[in-house]
């Protein structure tokens, strides 16, 4: 548990001239999942995006067990085993579910493709009913899950959801926490989950960020932040 | 391929057919038309000066074949296979039966019009009218064809906006020219050169696709318009400098080129040519069908390799991109050299047609390559719909036998204003049916887009879900 993946230290990125993160220090450990709360705009997504490499941090480092990955392309760095389901799921919505699956094995080159298509079918069935339809025609829960699915055909060592609830309803939010939750626990997959919905991504993760204006303002278990009092003032109360 | 019968035989009509029993079927009835049609009308006795002659008629046999397959084909899709559907109880069975009625044809096609293109020539024996004109054309409109399904690659499958593909059709063209009459001669003599299309064809293809690289490298980071502008450009720059390098490219005057050879055997009526080595009487159309042939093999080498490359990482890689870009990154997917690639490889097909060109024209010059034909190519490939080849074959087919049909419109003239010629309306017309054309059907004439993979059933996916005007 305490061996540590992915370490920020300083991280500062730019659009143009505004500053969208000012000095992040975060850690993500192996086998945990680790969350990112805050407002819009808070900077969450550019974290994910800036550990990914686009935009690319213009100081501070970014390691992965060890490496610097601050300043290389993206691609290498998802070769690495960073996989990523981006804000807005970003799936190719001409391709059917089957082929967006495989375009996620990429970096795996299809080695294992058919025992990785049979656990992300496990893991959504609904994916598997749908295999052969159009990626667009999906609803929203199953992009979702196919975004997710899509990652994890990477075979990833860090899995980076971000915001995967947005604009689900809440049977659908759950059942994608319980698949996240599910991928910790029985794979030992580190997760770093970005997330508006400040309930279910606390109670799920084992080290939590609090975001604000760019900067961590608060950080903790979990179930620390759940209970402290700011928090619930500013993210859980009238929400849910 | 041998999934989609599934369809057919799992419904509960007994009497619907599968693919393989239907080209079972459609054999057997040739092979029985033409054992019929051979002693009957195929050879015909003639008598004359007290001596009977046989004059043979295959032409006429094949073609009766030809007809009686194809009604048969038709009976089979819309007569005889209808009929029990209707009959059935569920009306869902028959929606269903719908469906894989018009699969079938689909899937008829293709192979349909492979084998129409391969026997084309064959009609010209026997059609005294159908003469060089038409071989003439249908070799142009080939020549459209495999431009369009070049451009399909950078246009249609990895979705970047090429308004300059014309400068690598130029590139062909002038490696061939320049090769065949300055640079051959010089290093290997002028013995090479009945063969020098030959040689030049790789290495045009290869020139052609280094240029697509050269484009592709500043343009990395533009989509769309941004794209399209900077493509525009670097093919009038192409242009510009075959108008105005003179001491390299003759400049406007052109270059003439020697023309195609049977395997360094010219079409001449002199000893040593073609007809002399075969022993046959020397016409103007054999040229001509070579030509087709050479040309037909071209385009279907580019439609195998396009087709054969959308099934492979690369090629699944080229149409993420066009989906979206930033996910592709987020994948591991090399944006980079997946972009150069699809330049590269539509570039190519681009120099191998452009040296084609050259070979058939005997003459190069830079008004060939005018913005005009990126255009014709470019609108070719959107109305056939974008990253469908089929649909370009029609969109081809369509716009460039409309140009030459133009011609024809004598009767026109009763209609026009005095001292004008129809053809000068042709751009009018084309215009004016690509506007009809958006209007009625806007994303082209075939809207399907096949996965290229399939799990356990198949399903194309409906072109009513496919995005419109998306650049």
């Amino acid at each position: 548990m305490s061996e540590i993946l992915l370490r920020g230290k300083g991280v500062e990125t730019f659009y143009g001239k505004i500053q969208a993160l000012k000095g992040i220090d975060f850690e993500v450990h192996k086998g945990e999942i680790a969350t990112v709360i805050g407002a819009n705009g808070a900077g969450k997504s550019t974290l994910m995006m800036t550990i990914c490499g686009t935009p690319r941090a213009r100081s501070g480092t970014i390691v992965l067990d060890g490496q610097d990955i601050t300043q290389m392309p993206t691609h290498e760095i998802v070769h690495l085993g960073i996989a990523q389901s981006p804000e807005g799921r970003r799936i190719f919505p001409r391709m059917s579910v089957f082929e967006n699956l495989q375009m996620g094995a990429t970096v795996d080159k299809l080695r294992h493709f058919d025992e990785d298509l049979v656990k992300v079918f496990a893991l959504f069935p609904r994916l598997e009913e749908r295999r052969n339809q159009r990626a667009g025609t999906l609803s929203g829960g199953e992009q979702q899950m196919l975004a997710i699915g899509r990652a994890l055909m990477a075979r990833p060592r860090l899995l980076l959801l971000d915001e995967p609830s947005l604009g689900l309803a809440p049977i659908i939010v759950k059942q994608i926490f319980a698949a996240i939750k599910k991928l910790n626990q029985e794979e030992g997959l580190t997760v770093l989950l970005v997330e508006q919905n400040a309930f279910h991504a606390l109670r799920l993760a084992h080290r939590a960020y609090v975001m604000v204006n760019g900067k961590i303002a608060m950080s903790g278990t979990g179930a620390e932040l759940l209970k402290s009092p700011e928090v619930r003032a500013a993210y859980l109360e009238g929400g849910h | 391929m041998s999934v989609a019968p599934k369809n057919n035989s799992t419904s509960d009509d007994g009497k619907a057919l599968t693919s393989s029993a239907l080209a079972k079927d459609l054999i057997s009835t040739a092979v029985i038309t033409l054992l019929i049609l051979i002693p009957i009308v195929a050879m015909k006795t003639v008598i004359g000066q007290g001596v009977i002659s046989i004059v043979y008629r295959f032409g006429m046999a094949f073609a009766l074949t030809g007809i009686v397959v194809g009604v048969r084909l038709f009976l089979h899709l819309f007569v005889w296979h209808k009929a029990p559907s209707a009959a059935s109880k569920s009306t869902a069975a028959s929606a269903l039966k719908t469906v894989s009625v018009s699969e079938t044809i689909a899937k008829y096609i293709a192979p349909g019009l492979l084998i129409f293109a391969l026997c084309f020539p064959v009609f010209t024996f026997f059609h005294p009218i159908w003469d060089k004109r038409v071989m003439d054309l249908a070799v142009y409109i080939l020549i459209y064809i495999m431009l369009g399904w070049g451009l399909n690659v950078v246009v249609g499958l990895a979705g970047l906006l090429d308004l300059g593909y014309v400068a690598f059709y130029a590139v062909g063209a002038y490696a061939y020219a320049l090769l065949s009459t300055v640079y051959f001669p010089q290093w290997f003599g002028t013995g090479i050169l009945p063969w020098a299309f030959y040689i030049t064809l790789p290495v045009a293809g290869l020139l052609a696709a280094t240029w697509g690289v050269v484009l592709g490298f500043p343009v990395l980071r533009l989509r769309g318009d941004y794209l399209a502008i900077v493509t525009l450009a670097f093919g009038e720059m192409i242009r510009l400098v075959l108008v105005n390098w003179f001491s390299f490219t003759n400049g406007p005057q052109g270059i003439s080129v020697p023309k195609i050879t049977f395997f360094g055997l010219p079409f001449k009526d002199a000893p040593g040519s073609f007809s002399d080595f075969f022993g046959i009487q020397f016409n103007r159309i054999h040229f001509y069908i070579f030509l087709y042939y050479v040309i037909l093999t071209l385009a279907l080498i580019t439609y195998f390799v396009t087709k054969r490359l959308r099934r492979l990482p690369i090629g699944r890689a080229w149409e993420a991109l066009r989906e979206d870009e930033i996910a592709c990154r987020s994948l591991g997917i090399n944006t980079t050299t997946t972009k150069l690639t699809a330049f590269a490889i539509g570039a190519m097909f681009g120099g191998f047609a452009g040296s084609f060109f050259a070979a058939r024209q005997g003459f190069v010059s830079p008004e060939s390559f005018v913005y005009i034909e990126s255009a014709l190519i470019l609108a070719i490939v959107v109305l056939g719909g974008l990253g469908s080849q089929i649909g370009i074959v029609f969109s081809a087919i369509a716009i460039m036998g409309s140009f030459e049909l133009f011609r024809e419109m004598d009767f026109m003239k009763a209609v026009l204003p005095s001292g004008t010629e129809p053809i000068q309306f042709r751009m009018l017309a084309v215009g004016l049916a690509m506007v009809l054309m958006m209007r009625f059907r806007p994303r082209g004439f075939v809207t399907k887009r096949e996965p290229t993979v399939f799990l356990k059933e198949k399903k194309s996916v409906s072109g009513d879900l496919v995005a419109e005007g998306h650049g």
